[in-house]
């Protein structure tokens, strides 16, 4: 951020200087973000349309109430949240390092990075868990007047309606949309957490390296947080479409 | 007189200073293959564009070959395609795959990444006063990424099975089963891994040129100092930025239908009496993503035409270009509508007549800037001392193509007409006008006109001018009868119309149209000759400015270096549109507002 004082009245868009002291590596990060916005929306409203156009769609509180280590415990939603908490304190120690780099403190930045990339990479680790979990469950869903054991994965959706089978409450298959946007979606926003991560590693060693310390800012670790805090915001569409409705 | 003295600027600090006049070493690899030289990249996109061009063309000719007589064979066809042209007979299959790759390839490689990608890259530093682009590395990058595209796209059509042969819209059910047809077995999923690097490398060019017209501005170059072309050049950035990031959703989903067993576009289909596992898909789906981007990606390819088509109209009226903010504001408009009118496309799969009324609603508005811009280009020339150059006969003809295309918009934005006309050879006439060969119009305009920067000598005229006539009056030829047939019924996509007692009576005019199609594609092959052969041995430019025209790109040297000035950036003084003023032909954007100057 710029510290020298700007002149009241100065004409921004006469050409000659960047409008506002905004340098164009921003300006390029605000736009692309814009693109991915509608990546990301193009996604969800794809997935709006299908989800209420069938008639029943699994209820979050039976699909994702497992927890590690807890065994068959029902846990609706903890653990998708603990998830949820670490990404979004990876963003507050994101901040941090912003903030460090911005009073130019080169064992900050490098500890708030380094929080942050364990941020990620646990989050990254919680969903391979739960991807893990969802696939290789084995649900009994009734197919057909049989009884057969299911996980969920793109094509295959054991959480439909319930019927009673020989006295007991079963499940049928239910639209097999579910799996294919819920890994679909959560799968395209891990991948940007993991590039995320990636560009955090280059951002930390370049830090290490006094790259920046020479070049006189830390402007580079704020494109960088602009594009995690983007990643975060994201996952709470997620969140949102996944898991809470 | 042309201003060859650079003006006594401040010194000024814009980011381009940074990597400005360096001379350094440069080995035949980093100067014209990984350059990052914003206009070595817009040669690299004009010169792929031209291959891209060519093969697409080429294919519309091997396509109405077929239309012009189905019971024809010929030989040579057979020694060219091998078995997709069995005994000198094109094979339906083929003929679909042709029908599909000349759109994808017209629309996307030469249209988009050929037009954006050259003129952006070349006039955007250039006419602002700018030693580069904002990022040259990335820069550098989105033209890989096209040529990767590219590659990928070319080798689909040496797989056993085909190219992709499901429409340039690419519609499931039809592409998203690979037993649908040839086309959608390993072709489709080369067309589609194609389309994802095509929208990388479209989102970093778009990037770029977005931030460098923002922030890399010289003094004095505000906004409203910006010639046409630049403001056309950034509306036309922001649509791609946005509106290809949806089509990328859309072609992951339909990947994944094709490969991983989702049922994204697929519900309740049987083929060949086999019921498919997949359900609760929507086809429909994907034609609202694949429209969400289709629209704009009309207004990708037509605002760069548009854009040069007013800067050169003015220079070569010697008048100021009329109404210049109204151009701006219509530029603004038509990038608003182009996002809010895609299912226009869509009025007979059944969407709500409602909602279809609220679309004709919105895409007759487009009438409204469209209008406006032609009235001002009408204005322009009102009483102009124009120059017949080559490249203003392009821009006039530009003009006169997108009022004859246009006026068909209007019905076909009607959806009670669509229903009639739609997926007629009307649509066909339409669209082949006012977005396909007025965009071409655009495009030639912008290379005659550009030439003498970019290589430093001139086109030869008199090939030039047969390219025009031949081109006018050819693609009139073509495309008019076109709306007969439309009329009529004749719809599109067919591979043989003889079958049908309604259409026989058009087999006359078929052969008529592909016997100007060949005659056309033949004329662009001498432009193509006269592109290659000037850069060697053209008429050598010896006037830096020689258009007598406002806009900075003219102040450089004849052969400018990689920063464009030798010396500091022309400082801006004036818009570029000062023509026949206070007695003066012309005065260039970097000279001195003067004492008793009167306003423009």
């Amino acid at each position: 951020m710029s510290t020298t004082a700007i002149p009241a009245g100065t004409k921004w868009w006469s050409g000659g200087k960047s409008p506002f002291n905004v340098s164009y590596g921003k300006v390029m990060m605000w736009y692309f973000l814009m693109s991915d916005a509608f990546t990301f929306g193009a996604f969800l409203i794809s997935y709006g349309t299908i989800r209420f156009s069938v008639n029943h769609w699994a209820d979050p509180n039976h699909v994702f109430n497992a927890f590690p280590f807890a065994g068959h415990a029902n846990l609706p939603l903890a653990f998708v949240s603990l998830m949820t908490f670490i990404l979004i304190f990876s963003s507050v120690t994101m901040v941090l390092a912003v903030h460090e780099g911005h009073n130019m403190n080169r064992k900050g930045v490098e500890k708030y990075m380094i929080m942050t990339i364990l941020g990620g990479i646990a989050f990254l680790s919680c969903q391979a868990w739960e991807w893990t979990h969802l696939i290789t469950g084995d649900h009994a869903v009734l197919v057909n007047g049989q009884i057969e054991h299911w996980g969920t994965t793109v094509s295959k959706n054991p959480w439909g309606p319930e019927v009673m089978f020989n006295g007991q409450e079963i499940a049928t298959p239910g639209p097999i949309a579910f799996g294919g946007y819920f890994f679909g979606i959560t799968g395209f926003h891990g991948f940007h957490v993991f590039s995320g991560v990636v560009i955090n590693i280059v951002m930390y060693i370049k830090t290490k390296l006094g790259h920046f310390d020479q070049r006189g800012h830390y402007e580079m670790i704020e494109k960088a947080g602009l594009y995690w805090h983007f990643v975060d915001l994201v996952w709470v569409f997620v969140f949102l479409c996944f898991y809470l409705v | 007189m042309s201003t060859t003295t650079l003006q006594e600027t401040a010194h000024h600090t814009s980011h381009g200073e940074a990597h400005g006049e360096q001379h350094h070493h440069e080995t035949f690899i980093t100067k014209y293959v990984f350059s990052q030289d914003h206009k070595t990249i817009a040669k690299q996109f004009l010169v792929t564009g031209i291959i891209w061009a060519i093969i697409g063309g080429l294919f519309s000719v091997i396509f109405r070959l077929q239309l012009a007589d189905p019971t024809a064979t010929y030989p040579w066809l057979e020694d060219l395609l091998g078995h997709w042209a069995q005994g000198g007979k094109l094979q339906p299959e083929f003929y679909y795959a042709l029908v599909t790759m000349h759109g994808t390839i017209l629309v996307f490689f030469v249209l988009t990444a050929g037009l954006s990608g050259t003129f952006a890259n070349f006039l955007i530093p250039l006419q602002i006063g700018a030693r580069d682009m904002a990022s040259p590395m990335l820069n550098m990058l989105s033209y890989w990424f096209f040529f990767l595209a590219s590659i990928i796209m070319m080798s689909s059509l040496f797989v056993q099975t085909g190219p992709a042969s499901g429409g340039w819209t690419i519609y499931p059910p039809l592409s998203a089963l690979g037993d649908a047809s040839a086309g959608s077995k390993i072709g489709m999923d080369l067309w589609l891994v194609s389309m994802a690097m095509f929208i990388v490398s479209s989102l970093l060019g778009g990037l770029n040129y977005i931030t460098t017209i923002l922030n890399m501005r010289t003094k004095g170059m505000s906004m409203t100092r910006m010639p046409l072309t630049i403001w056309a050049l950034f509306f036309t950035a922001v649509l791609g930025v946005l509106s290809f990031p949806v089509l990328l959703s859309g072609a992951i989903l339909l990947l994944f239908d094709r490969n991983l067993g989702t049922s994204f576009y697929l519900s309740d289909i049987v083929v060949a009496g086999k019921i498919l596992p997949n359900e609760g898909g929507s086809a429909i789906l994907f034609q609202h993503l694949f429209w969400f981007l289709g629209h704009p990606e009309v207004y990708i390819i037509l605002l760069p035409a548009m854009g040069m088509s007013s800067e050169i109209l003015s220079i070569n009226s010697r008048k100021p270009i009329f109404g210049y903010m109204a151009m701006v504001g219509s530029l603004f408009a038509i990038t608003i509508l182009a996002f809010l009118v895609w299912a226009h496309h869509m009025f007979v799969t059944g969407l709500n007549p409602f909602l279809g009324s609220v679309f004709v609603l919105l895409t007759l508005l487009i009438a409204v800037p469209s209008a406006i811009k032609v009235f001002n280009w009408l204005t322009t020339l009102w009483r102009g001392n124009i120059r017949f150059t080559p490249a203003m006969m392009f821009a006039i003809g530009f003009v006169s193509l997108f009022i004859s295309g246009g006026l068909t918009g209007i019905f076909l934005g009607n959806s009670a007409l669509d229903i009639h006309l739609h997926d007629t050879y009307f649509v066909i006439a339409h669209f082949h006008i006012v977005m396909g060969v007025a965009s071409f119009f655009g495009m030639f305009a912008g290379v005659y006109h550009w030439y003498p920067k970019m290589f430093g000598r001139y086109l030869n005229n008199t090939l030039a001018y047969i390219h025009f006539w031949v081109t006018i009056i050819g693609a009139y030829l073509i495309f008019w009868p076109m709306h007969y047939e439309g009329l009529a019924g004749m719809p599109r996509r067919y591979y043989d119309f003889s079958n049908w007692e309604s259409f026989k009576n058009f087999g006359g005019l078929n052969q008529f149209i592909s016997m100007i199609a060949l005659l056309v594609f033949a004329v662009q092959l001498l432009f193509v000759f006269n592109f290659f052969y000037s850069i060697w041995k053209g008429r050598k430019v010896t006037n830096q400015n020689p258009w007598n025209a406002n806009t900075l790109e003219w102040t450089t040297p004849i052969r400018p270096g990689h920063g464009n000035w030798p010396g500091d950036i022309p400082e801006v003084h004036r818009w570029p549109y000062d023509y026949s003023k206070d007695g003066k032909d012309f005065i260039a954007q970097d000279v001195p507002v003067g004492a008793d100057e009167s306003k423009h």
